[in-house]
């Protein structure tokens, strides 16, 4: 079938096309909400703060500038850290890093879950099985120990860590996505076009995954949270993103000793890394129920944001 | 208390909205009930009929209120009663019967506790209720056995659970039950026999009913007198002979015109436009956009509820205020008699189905099916849920596999699956879906999809000739073209199946499958969408194959129909010696349970 | 009175399976679930071995660092038998773990077993008591917040824990411990470490704070959870149909709402123990505190592996056991399923 992608006649809307910018149209909904609102602000805030903040950092991030753990005075306004280094350029240099890591697994798991998903939901038989199989044994580790584990033996790369976040969110993806796919699959405006003797793979690509808009804004909402979480946890715990390049996870570790002389050190990527997830929360959940409406989304979320066998939710 | 003579419920000038806007849902309503009387209210989806129904309980759905007026039982003003004596009425002197009682009765609790639960909230002993659940099931015709109470909802049928519902209004002897479309969904026999046990139990007990539904046949059999409701207002009141014999508002003959039937094969006949929602009411009479006896007046002024040539039967409509309907008759022309209904006999079988047997994994659903279409005459299909009926549409059009014996097309054998049928044979059978709501991608423009069957068949075309075919589609299912650039979910239900039929007409087939086509719309709509249906077959010779529960829709489109019962063919032939004179056992109790207007309307 | 004469047959069928028994359906999920558990956590196994010792990156040379000598990595390699191929080497470990040989730590040569045993005590005390009272608070809050639905409390609750449940352990913990042990006040410990051979249950006052972490971060989950299926249960047909019948708003919330509100809220119980399994690991960094998590960490700083793997692999069979038994209760707070 050859299907044009846009007609337009003389100042007429498109009449021909097939998807309609629904991502658009739910975010903006969401973002007139309290909730979008909110999150928004705060998520473009801190992202914000990482992508400028090298360029606006007063001072390198690894050089030795005071005492350690000096309060703050007017030449380092958030005081130095537990070598003596400057806390605020530290802290301007510690997010971008994170951030992009985060994003990259959070993209690796949602293509990779989404292709598996949606295989699995329209080619069902072994394929499936096989799927599901794989999705079973992957969830059986809590996803900081799955990267703990991969990390154990290679070593904390970046690469690994991004491979390693983006597998272990692999399977719920695969999993929330197989399960909207099958509910789309039943539908009678897909059997409208099978009857037509449309091959698998197109029926799939234009009437399937279109209709997964929803479920896929949600997931990738609360797989960038939990990438976040991850990373800047396993970087708390020294097997993230290694020293002495600065980033928010390490520094809360690194300068709990000084609590009590310095807390700038700790309080503020701290408060960077707690702004940015509550945010990103805000953000997802306002989507989700734009889309879905306030109670399907309540029922939707909290069962899913536990990593339980999802219920339908495609609009 | 009030005394026997005075009404048992009385609705005053009643108002409700909807709480977040304010747009109201029921208007000015007023009626009243007398004891051992049964109301039928009647209206389309969107008429407010449900609402006044649990009004009358004192009951509104979540997200509305009452607004303004006076609901009365029994002396009892149910608005300032308090809490506590409110609930003593419910259950034991008014009682609810749901719509759908696989979700109105608590999955988690045994039917027995559910029944024994209502009595003894109402002052009954454990032995009292006991007592009284054994002999309630016997009125309805349930056996009162520990075998079934001791069952939960979900393994009852369909008939069993409505007949339970039924055990629990009656439980306390109420004087009042509201009765909200109980009939939905059930087979035609069943629902006759649901009928007859309400019309038995408030004779016996002198309760009085309110029976809200949308079906003028099932409720003309039963009521004694009826209430037709329209955006929100009771627009015409009176016996049911009267209403239904002699009906005064414009609406109301509409409405009986687009009922189908299965003794009469008349063309049946659809009002224009679609009912308003609420907010979006018109100024004045609320129907006056789609009336064809409208004066100037009726488009400022909102008419009153008052009596006609008969001081019980009352209109809303100032051109029946005080007078008969005469002035309005001739604008409602009888129903128009079908064009002959002779096949051409010479015609070969389009369609050709030999011994077909088909299951469902290991479950049979179809055996032997034999049945033959020609080009230009329709085949109905008639069969209870559960017959095979939908099963044998996917086998023809390909959907489902796993089926033995012939199908023949055009002379040759049809492969099983759509996967090895040829692109022609593809093209030239087309199926129409039964629910509109769900056969069209919500993400998908109505143009694009009216295209999509044509772009798969036809390859490459340029602009202009798709819009041509489109608009050309659009227009014989009378759809304006300015609607291909909206989204389904912009239309209302008749304009989404008329999108669906100019899909599977787009590419010109020779077969044209119906399923179930009608069964999600209004009587109005559907009576536009059988008409259309029947004269688009005429006029492009098409052959089609009708499938339906309903038997009196068979009468105003099909000329041969077959009648399926459990799987196999009961009964076949012309549809006239079929429905008038059925010889199979199952036909002749379908055709003697199917609700009629008949005995009532006037010729 | 006249009963009505057609279709009596249709009346008095009930379903065939009456006379079957539930135990039938519980017994056939049970084995169900028990069986792909098990296979579940053989491939869980091969994974885990997969990761730690047939991965690039030979073990050997994490343990010994690379400035070792090849005769000790050769030697090591020997010894951890990484000389033999992938499948006997994992086959020797495999039945080792059945015979409860669990291996030796590289670290300090004590028995796997016996380094685990206490810590497993000490963290599967830290889940259940945070997991009980989590869970307690969690749905007496979501009760509360259905039944005051809209109202102003319960748009500020649901805003508030929505924030609390997107925060990471690390930072509440370390929040805490600002303001409750070192900044701001200095009325519990910051560090949760236990002498060696004390018992959690001893030390109350050390367990307030990483026990406080836990729940904050999971009440959110199942506050969520409870509302969302009470309010359903509330605005059901059945619970209007109650309502309708005059039953009392007590009878209605307990008998026909509450119960079925329980079946998603088990699965949401039992989920979140297996979040806290997971949660636990930085949580015990954080306080110090002597349990598995804690030594997980440990072991993947020593390159420790036969610790690593052990770790790992209770962390998995937890989870499928939970798995299944929140399955079974799932499907006994459902007669749908139950007696069909």
């Amino acid at each position: 079938m050859s299907s044009p992608a846009v007609a337009t006649r003389t100042g007429d809307a498109p009449i021909y096309s097939v998807r309609r910018r629904e991502s658009l149209h739910i975010l903006r909904g969401a973002l007139k909400t309290f909730r979008g609102a909110t999150g928004a602000l705060l998520t473009l805030g801190v992202v914000g703060v990482a992508a400028l903040g090298p360029l606006l950092a007063p001072h390198g991030g690894t050089d030795l500038l005071g005492a350690p753990f000096q309060k703050p005075g007017s030449d380092l306004p958030l005081g130095a850290d537990e070598l003596g280094r400057d806390v605020l350029s530290r802290v301007l240099y510690g997010g971008w890093e994170l951030l992009l890591v985060a994003a990259a697994g959070t993209a690796l798991g949602i293509v990779v879950g989404t292709a598996a998903g949606v295989v699995a939901a329209y080619v069902r038989g072994s394929a499936d099985a096989l799927i599901m199989r794989t999705v079973d044994v992957l969830l059986a580790f809590p996803q900081l120990v799955f990267v703990l584990l991969l990390v154990s033996v290679i070593g904390p790369k970046t690469w690994l860590l991004v491979v390693g976040v983006g597998l272990s969110h692999a399977p719920q993806v695969a999993r929330v996505l197989r399960s909207a796919a099958l509910d789309v699959s039943e539908r009678d405006y897909v059997k409208a076009v099978e009857i037509l003797g449309v091959p698998p793979g197109r029926v799939m690509r234009r009437e399937v995954v279109p209709s997964l808009i929803t479920p896929l804004m949600v997931e990738t909402g609360l797989r960038m949270t939990y990438s976040i979480i991850i990373i800047a946890g396993l970087s708390f715990v020294g097997f993230g993103l290694q020293p002495p390049s600065p980033n928010w996870g390490l520094m809360i570790n690194e300068n709990r000793i000084g609590l009590t002389q310095n807390s700038w050190p700790v309080l503020a990527p701290a408060l960077l890394v707690a702004l940015l997830t509550v945010g990103l929360n805000m953000l997802t959940d306002a989507i989700a129920r734009v889309a879905l409406g306030v109670d399907r989304a309540e029922r939707a979320i909290a069962a899913e944001a536990l990593g339980a066998e999802p219920t339908v939710d495609v609009a | 208390m009030t005394s026997p003579s005075q009404p048992l419920a009385v609705v005053e000038n009643l108002d409700v909205s909807l709480r977040s806007s304010g747009k109201p849902v029921l208007e000015d309503v007023s009626l009243s009930l007398a004891r051992g009387e049964i109301l039928g209210l009647v209206g389309e989806s969107g008429s407010g009929k449900t609402t006044l129904g649990l009004a009358m309980l004192g009951h509104v759905r979540r997200g509305l209120s009452i607004t303004a007026g006076r609901i009365t039982f029994d002396g009892a003003d149910l608005r300032t009663l308090p809490p506590a004596r409110l609930r003593r009425l419910r259950g034991a002197s008014m009682a609810y019967v749901p719509q759908d009682p696989a979700t109105a009765l608590n999955p988690l609790m045994k039917v027995g506790a559910l029944l024994r639960e209502v009595l003894t909230a109402h002052g009954r002993s454990k032995d009292e209720a006991q007592a009284r659940v054994s002999e309630v099931l016997g009125e309805v015709g349930l056996p009162g056995s520990e075998e079934l109470l001791s069952c939960f909802p979900h393994q009852l049928s369909g008939g069993q659970q409505q007949r339970f519902a039924l055990a629990m209004a009656f439980a306390c002897r109420p004087s009042l039950i509201v009765l909200d479309e109980p009939t939905t969904g059930l087979d035609v026999t069943t629902q006759r026999t649901v009928l007859d046990t309400v019309s038995n139990l408030c004779a016996s007990y002198g309760v009085a009913a309110v029976y809200v539904s949308h079906d003028v046949a099932v409720v003309s059999g039963l009521a004694h007198r009826i209430a037709i409701m329209y955006a929100g207002r009771v627009i015409e009141t009176g016996s049911t002979g009267e209403v239904f014999g002699r009906p005064m508002h414009p609406y109301t003959r509409g409405l009986l015109r687009a009922v189908p039937s299965p003794k009469v094969a008349g063309r049946l006949v659809a009002m224009e436009g679609v009912p308003p929602r609420p907010g979006a009411r018109p100024q004045g009479c609320s129907f006056q956009p789609r009336c064809p006896v409208r004066i100037e007046a009726c488009a400022t002024v909102q008419p009153e509820l008052l009596p006609t040539d008969d001081p019980d039967h009352l209109a809303r409509c100032l051109l029946t205020q005080g007078t008969g309907s005469a002035s309005t008759a001739a604008a409602f022309p009888r129903r128009g008699d079908l064009p002959g209904t002779t096949t051409r006999a010479n015609g070969e079988a389009l369609l050709a189905v030999r011994g077909l047997s088909a299951r469902y994994g290991s479950t049979p659903v179809l055996e032997d099916i034999a049945l033959a279409v020609r080009p230009n005459s329709c085949v109905a299909v008639v069969g209870e849920s559960g017959s095979g009926k939908t099963t044998l549409a996917r086998c023809i059009t390909g959907l489902h596999t796993n089926w033995q014996g012939a199908i023949e097309y055009r002379d040759a054998t049809l492969p099983a699956g759509v996967k090895t049928r040829g692109r022609d044979v593809l093209r030239s059978i087309q199926y129409v879906f039964q629910n509109p709501y769900a056969s069209l991608n919500p993400r998908r423009t109505i143009g694009a999809t009216i295209a999509l069957p044509l772009l798969h068949f036809g390859g490459r075309r340029s602009w202009r000739e798709l819009d041509a075919a489109v608009s050309d589609a659009m227009q014989s299912v009378a759809l304006p073209f300015e609607l291909a650039g909206r989204y389904p979910d912009q239309l209302s239900g008749g304009e989404r199946q008329r999108v669906a039929i100019a899909r599977a007409l787009v590419v010109s087939p020779e077969l044209l499958i119906c399923d179930e086509v009608t069964s999600a719309l209004d009587v109005s709509v559907q009576a536009a969408t059988i008409e259309l249906l029947r004269r688009l077959q005429q006029e492009r010779d098409l052959a089609m194959l009708f499938i339906t529960h309903n038997l009196a829709l068979v009468r105003s489109i099909a000329q041969e129909v077959v009648v399926l019962q459990a799987g196999r063919i009961v009964e076949s032939g012309s549809v006239e010696d079929v429905l008038e004179r059925p010889r199979h056992a199952y036909t002749q109790r379908l055709v003697e349970h199917v609700p009629t207007l008949e005995p009532l309307l006037s010729s | 009175m006249a009963t009505p004469e057609v279709a009596r047959d249709d009346l008095v069928r009930l379903p065939a399976s009456r006379t079957r028994s539930p135990w039938r359906e519980i017994r056939a999920l049970v084995a169900r679930r028990v069986a792909l558990g098990v296979v579940t956590l053989f491939l869980v196994t091969v994974v885990v071995f997969a990761a730690t010792q047939v991965l690039p990156g030979n073990a050997a040379y994490a343990v010994l660092g690379h400035s070792a000598t090849p005769q000790a990595i050769s030697a090591l390699e020997k010894e951890m038998g990484l000389d033999r191929s992938a499948v006997s080497q994992y086959w020797s470990w495999f039945s080792g773990l059945f015979q409860g040989d669990l291996g030796k730590s590289l670290a300090n040569g004590e028995p796997v077993g016996s380094l685990i045993g206490p810590r497993l005590e000490n963290s599967a005390f830290l889940v259940a008591v945070s997991g009980a009272i989590g869970t307690a608070i969690g749905v007496l809050l979501g009760l509360w917040a259905a039944l005051r639905r809209d109202k102003p409390i319960d748009h500020v609750l649901s805003v508030t824990l929505l924030a609390l449940t997107s925060l990471p352990e690390f930072v509440v913990g370390i929040v805490l411990v600002l303001v409750f042990a070192s900044v701001l006040f200095h009325v519990l410990p910051a560090v949760a470490v236990l002498s060696p051979g004390q018992a959690p249950w001893d030390a109350p006052k050390l367990l307030i704070l990483p026990t406080a972490t836990l729940v904050i971060v999971t009440v959110p989950y199942l506050f969520r959870m409870v509302r969302a299926a009470t309010i359903e249960a509330l605005e059901s047909e059945y619970v209007e149909m109650a309502r309708l019948n005059g039953l009392s708003p007590l009878r209605v919330l307990v008998r026909h709402a509450l119960p079925n509100a329980i079946a998603p809220t088990i699965q949401v119980i039992g989920l979140n123990f297996l979040y806290l399994a997971g949660g636990i690991v930085v949580v015990e960094f954080v306080f110090n505190y002597p349990g598995i998590g804690q030594g997980l960490v440990n072991a993947v700083s020593d390159r420790d592996i036969p610790i690593i793997q052990f770790t790992v692999l209770v962390l998995a069979a937890f989870y499928v056991f939970m798995n299944i038994v929140t399955d079974v209760i799932a499907l006994l707070a459902t007669p749908r399923r139950l007696f069909r």
